[in-house]
């Protein structure tokens, strides 16, 4: 009993976590139409910032959440330097955006070797999560279940910035149609900058929030890019509500996938990906057939 | 337009006698894989370029056919049926791959083929049995033809030559073929196609198929060069590497993947010996073309060129003192 | 590369090598002036890098230590690096052999980056000492040009099943692993010598190389009274972060790669009480060992583990098979026979010499995980002398049986 309790727990708390990691790539696809292939990297590079900043630096330790905004806002820095310096040059060309993100890709995964080196770093969890909770004859640790609340207050609060803005209404009309959106006055290239940043500051979020479970290390963009895509395709690009339903869907795949049918585990996540893709392209819940 | 024609003609000649100038069997090795990456890369431009469409499995059907190969030799069957057995599986696949992936352009099809890509590199790691898992399949010796054996780093070298040389040509026929200019034409104005009569679907397939040809050649010329076949041949990021061969180099030009392969083969088996963080500079490379020649090494050196020879000649046609008169 | 012999050196030359035949002392350095080349396949970029620079920083050592000097020769190191895949291994491989003419390869990493080039080195009569612990290299399809003073896969793992069974006393145990050889080899040994000393597998895991969350594994393990984990590279600290997260409080043991010492910088609590075996331990009390931990403290700043303790010690036995053979490289096959005749007293490991398939025969340590001064450290508790990779059976029936792989030994329950 315990064992479906468990599995059901880790479905919606891993479907917060892969929220976190792909509701700014869905932000970037939908609006700027840039697939990018970065997002891995800019989540890994969350993690490693935020975890030299908990491990602390010069002999001083930080507060994890303090650690947790700090990295978030260099890589949305970062992310609005990518942009303004390289993807602007290349609107609508997609094959060049899909060399520049793979180019910086190369760079960053090179770049935290370097600086970092090859051994992996472990995230403390922040000690007043740390612990279990229990409910009923569940046992589950604290951290997971905080994950559910920050994925939830994450996605509440970018709903009340899309729904309740004039920033929002502008990034929505400018998904909807970004001609017009310039036509009535609207700065596209700028929000283009600020999405884009926006969007890379929720993957490097993820990866430091996602530090204490998954821990950093070489490779975790490789590993983590392709759940991004399939929570994506999926849910539908564009669409908010698509990434959280799609983020707890593929959670609940990943999760009861891996423990029923191990003989699939490798391709647990992309037999769905195709089915949904092959079925109804635009996925779930997202208006664009791509 | 003589000029290109030279320059070509000169090219040729220099990997005709490449054996001869090149100095040691490693570099002539570099060059084999150079030019059967190049045929891996014109394949996944037919698609790419030609047709718009992203394939971002095609390491799947490369890994299928050296599969293949290995698969059957490992049977007891000789190198002939190998190949040929290997040929009709990897077609096979292409137009199981192609009609699952059509049923999508632009995005939709990216993701497809990146789902599927990903099955098989799935595959290749259960399926046990078949490919040995992550130990792999070996491939013990290389064929003969006639009466060369391919053991021998030139005669490999030859083999790969002809067979570059043949695939190039197949590629330019298939260009400047009606066939061709229908598929570009479906990239171009798919509706526009459709309204004419044309099914554009039939075009698409038909140039995956052909793609696939490309793909299946180059991945015997690589199983047979590497003689041993596993997972990580699958896997996205190589998928991802002849993507960027192709981009790189230019899409939808005949030279942009053959340049866009030596690049990255050079980078990653030659420089790599000498700067250890070659793998920074392969993407600041990649970075350094898109802001410099966002289409491609070849049109932009092209475009460079012509915008040289353009100033010259007006330089040279201005008349001094006039107003004409550049500073 | 040419040298300017001048007359004072031809003569002494000549003089040496007069005395030399008169005498019949080993030729002397002057007479064997080319360099030795060493080459190392390692990974330096991608999540390989990991284990690839440690390797290179085990060598270097080495060969500082030496001066870059064997047996009076010298010692040209030509590093190179492979980029974790078969593809740039034969590459690699082939510069080295090929371009650089080295005499002898140490490394690839991983099992499968030695399979794309066993055939390449036996073609070409290349020394090759590797850490990958693909058991057929040395069993089944044994290379004539390979040697491993390492272990293979399970080497480590029957004498952690013996330990578990015998001293820790449990019986029923779990085992997880990562779905591809080295894990089925581990485990499969381990199964073995588990079930032979009245303990049983009740199940057996097999998370895919890439699994960010072990959760739907970890919800799997109960019932048991401890599990058996064969994670490598970076898995083990996210395993057992996640394994503690899950509540699950059962004794933990594992094998060199999951125990390894140079993960502990990166360990945190949850590894506490974990059991690993593993043919090197960082706290061995012999003068090699204290030396080699030294030189890696100072040049690196960190502690050595597995990996670059390995590739010192495969330095070592280069060495001595120079010494035997007097300094001469140009006969392979005789390199070889020297390297693999090599019985070395003093390495960070202990004693070693070597199977005629090739195998290290070397003491395996059983450590525990333990805090000192706030500090994680492995601590020896057990060490089984002189174990080979038929443990304690029978060679010829080892050899029959499969190679140890997902379903064999096959779960009996």
């Amino acid at each position: 009993m315990t064992f479906w309790l468990v599995l059901t727990a880790n479905s919606i708390t891993f479907g917060g976590l892969l929220f976190l990691l792909s509701a700014g790539f869905s932000l970037i696809f939908g609006l700027m139409r840039i697939p990018n292939l970065t997002h891995g990297s800019l989540f890994m590079l969350g993690a490693y910032v935020g975890a030299t900043f908990v491990i602390g630096m010069l002999g001083v330790k930080m507060n994890f959440w303090l650690a947790a905004v700090l990295a978030t806002l260099t890589v949305a820095f970062l992310g609005a330097l990518a942009e303004r310096l390289l993807l602007r040059r290349l609107p609508g060309d997609l094959l060049a955006q899909v060399l520049v993100t793979l180019g910086l890709a190369f760079m960053a995964a090179d770049f935290c070797l370097m600086v970092w080196g090859g051994d992996p770093l472990s995230v403390a969890t922040p000690p007043e999560l740390a612990g279990f909770a229990r409910l009923g004859i569940l046992v589950f640790p604290n951290y997971r279940l905080a994950i559910i609340v920050i994925a939830g207050v994450v996605a509440i609060g970018l709903w009340l910035l899309l729904e309740r803005t004039r920033l929002g209404a502008m990034i929505r009309a400018g998904v909807d149609d970004p001609d017009m959106a310039r036509v009535v006055g609207i700065r596209v290239s700028q929000l283009f900058t600020i999405v884009f940043a926006l969007g890379a500051g929720l993957a490097g979020f993820a990866g430091i929030i996602g530090g204490p479970i998954l821990s950093v290390y070489p490779g975790l963009d490789q590993d983590m890019l392709p759940l991004a895509l399939v929570v994506v395709i999926l849910g539908g690009t564009g669409s908010l509500l698509g990434s959280f339903v799609g983020s707890i869907i593929v959670g609940f795949i990943y999760n009861f996938g891996q423990a029923l049918l191990p003989e699939l585990a490798y391709f647990v996540l992309f037999l769905p990906m195709l089915l949904v893709l092959l079925l109804r392209p635009q996925g779930l819940f997202g208006r664009h057939v791509p | 337009m003589s000029g290109r024609y030279l320059a070509l003609g000169i090219a040729l000649v220099a990997l005709a006698t490449l054996p001869y100038w090149m100095t040691g069997i490693y570099y002539i090795n570099v060059a084999s894989q150079i030019l059967f990456y190049a045929i891996f890369a014109l394949g996944l431009n037919v698609l790419l370029g030609y047709a718009g469409l992203v394939s971002l499995g095609h390491a799947g059907l490369f890994g299928v056919t050296a599969y293949a190969v290995a698969y059957i030799l490992q049977l007891g069957f000789g190198h002939s049926l190998a190949i040929l057995g290997a040929l009709v599986i990897s077609m096979a696949s292409m137009a199981v791959y192609a009609v699952l992936s059509l049923r999508a352009t632009g995005i939709g099809f990216i993701m497809i083929t990146l789902a599927l890509g990903e099955i098989l590199w799935g595959l290749a790691y259960r399926w046990i049995s078949l490919t040995g898992g992550d130990n792999g399949l070996n491939v013990q010796t290389r064929p003969e033809l006639f009466g060369y054996s391919l053991s021998d780093v030139n005669t490999f070298y030859y083999a790969t030559l002809i067979i570059f040389l043949l695939s190039l040509g197949a590629v330019t026929v298939f260009v400047r073929s009606p066939l061709g200019a229908a598929l570009m034409g479906t990239r171009d104005q798919p509706r526009r196609m459709n309204a004419l009569g044309y099914h554009v679907w039939a075009i698409r397939f038909h140039a995956c198929l052909f793609s696939g040809l490309l793909t299946s050649v180059s991945a015997i010329m690589f199983v047979y060069y590497t003689q041993f076949i596993s997972p990580q041949t699958l896997a996205l990021t190589s998928s991802a590497e002849v993507l960027l061969m192709v981009i790189s180099g230019g899409a939808g030009t005949l030279l942009g993947p053959i340049v866009g392969a030596g690049l990255v083969v050079i980078v990653k088996t030659v420089v790599s010996g000498f700067i250890e963080r070659w793998n920074f500079l392969l993407g600041a490379i990649f970075v350094a073309i898109v802001i410099l020649m966002p289409e491609g090494l070849v049109p932009g050196t092209v475009r460079l060129w012509r915008l040289a020879w353009r100033k010259r000649a007006r330089d040279a046609k201005a008349v001094p003192g006039s107003a004409e008169a550049k500073p | 590369m040419s040298r300017k012999v001048t007359r004072r050196k031809f003569l002494a030359g000549t003089a040496a090598g007069a005395a030399a035949a008169t005498f019949n002392f080993p030729a002397p350095a002057i007479a064997q002036a080319a360099p030795f080349k060493l080459g190392l396949l390692t990974v330096k970029t991608g999540p390989l890098a990991q284990g690839g620079i440690q390797m290179e920083q085990g060598i270097v050592t080495f060969l500082k230590e030496k001066n870059y000097t064997f047996a009076g020769r010298k010692v040209e190191f030509i590093s190179a690096d492979t980029g974790g895949n078969p593809a740039g291994t034969k590459t690699k491989a082939q510069e080295l052999i090929e371009r650089d003419k080295v005499d002898t390869i140490v490394g690839p990493l991983a099992a499968f980056e030695l399979l794309a080039i066993t055939d390449y080195i036996a073609q070409q009569k290349t020394p090759c000492l590797s850490l990958a612990a693909a058991e057929d290299m040395t069993q089944r399809r044994p290379n004539p040009y390979f040697l491993r003073a390492s272990a293979t896969s399970s080497q480590a793992m029957h004498p952690m099943a013996d330990f578990s069974a015998k001293e820790l006393k449990l019986k029923r145990i779990i085992t997880i692993s990562e779905d591809f050889a080295f894990g089925y080899e581990q485990m499969g040994g381990f199964q073995q010598t588990f079930e032979e000393n009245g303990g049983k597998i009740l199940k057996k895991l097999w998370p895919p190389i890439v699994t960010p969350d072990y959760t739907p594994y970890l919800a799997q393990i109960e019932g048991v009274d401890g599990v058996c984990q064969g994670f490598a590279g970076s898995n083990p600290l996210r395993f057992m972060k996640q394994y503690q997260a899950a509540g699950l409080k059962y004794p933990v043991v594992t094998g060199e790669t999951g125990g390894d010492d140079a993960l502990l910088r990166s360990y945190g609590d949850e590894a506490l009480g974990l059991h690993s075996a593993c043919p090197y331990t960082l706290d061995l009390n012999t003068d090699s060992n204290k030396r080699f931990v030294a030189a890696i403290n100072k040049d690196y700043g960190v502690d050595p583990g597995f990996y670059c303790a390995g590739l010192y010690v495969n330095g070592m036995v280069v060495e001595a098979g120079l010494q035997k053979t007097g300094g001469k490289s140009d006969d392979k096959a005789e390199l070889m026979k020297a390297m693999k005749s090599v019985s070395l007293t003093d390495t960070p490991r202990g004693p070693i010499k070597f199977d005629r398939f090739g195998n290290v025969i070397g003491d395996i340590f059983i450590r525990h995980l333990e805090k000192a001064n706030g500090k994680l450290i492995n601590k020896t508790v057990k060490t089984y002398k002189d174990v080979s990779q038929f443990w304690t059976y029978d060679e010829k029936k080892f050899l029959e049986q499969p190679v140890y792989s997902r379903d064999f030994p096959p779960v009996k329950s």
